[in-house]
């Protein structure tokens, strides 16, 4: 466990964050600010490229790295929360639940997808 | 020619770098310190995750409805640092897991437990911040 390895995890979670903020603010301001597409898009995204590296089988440090550190910190569970609870307060319900299911089940259905492409790579 | 990109801040993009970084220090030291089989329940994620779902709740209420407008102190803290810290696709690989090692009830359940315990922190951080009347 080296010393590098761990700058290498601040400096990749500090820039997936980044491009998550960008991300988001590129498909939100393309789909409008009704519903939380952007988080949705980020999540997704991400859940996909975690599948495809999961089915990779990389090693150790690979994984921590790929994973853990970039994938891991630009895609978010807190936003996708407090975007929840924020429609709930607006009275939006129906958008509220439908950002938890749709987030949920087509989050399993992207890691399953991507774990499957990296099966076959 | 059309901006693709909106107008980008790099203070802004500074501050949430360092959130960030951070946030993901705490999130993958945490994961290497204790590891866990597929069919256990993840603590390191679901500790994060609810953890960082409080504190953007207190953060985001209280940056908006309290504390006088700053530009950095929301990109550092919410989107950084929460962001980094909390992770949605960790916790999708995780329910793959648990479904294809058949352990229907451990995956229903954590997805449950952490729908649930991440919307209550956000409600009680945003409760906790509101009840405290603004002082001028």
């Amino acid at each position: 466990m080296s010393v590098l390895l761990w700058v290498a995890v601040v400096l990749i979670g500090g820039a997936g964050s980044v491009v998550r903020f960008l991300a988001d603010g590129v498909v939100g301001s393309a789909a409008g600010r009704d519903f939380p597409v952007g988080t949705l898009a980020v999540n997704l995204s991400g859940a996909v490229l975690l599948g495809l590296l999961t089915g990779l089988a990389l090693g150790h440090d690979q994984a921590l790295l790929a994973g853990t550190a970039a994938v891991g910190s630009y895609t978010t569970f807190s936003t996708w929360m407090l975007e929840t609870q924020r429609l709930t307060e607006e009275r939006q319900h129906g958008k509220a639940l439908v950002n938890i299911v749709l987030s949920l089940a087509a989050g399993i259905a992207a890691a399953a997808l991507g774990r499957l492409i990296g099966l076959q790579l | 020619m059309r901006r693709v990109l909106p107008r980008v801040d790099r203070r802004e993009i500074a501050a949430i770098f360092v959130g960030g970084a951070l946030g993901t220090l705490a999130r993958a030291a945490l994961a290497e310190a204790f590891p866990h089989a597929a069919t256990a329940w993840p603590w390191p994620t679901f500790g994060v995750n609810i953890a960082a779902a409080f504190a953007l709740g207190y953060f985001v209420t209280r940056l908006q409805e309290r504390l006088p407008l700053s530009s950095y102190r929301r990109p550092l803290l919410g989107t950084g640092l929460c962001g980094g810290l909390s992770t949605f696709s960790t916790m999708q690989v995780e329910i793959l897991k648990m479904l294809e090692a058949h352990a229907w009830s451990l995956a229903a359940g954590y997805a449950a437990a952490s729908i649930a315990a991440g919307y209550a922190a956000i409600q009680l951080a945003t409760a906790m911040v509101r009840r405290v009347r603004v002082r001028r």
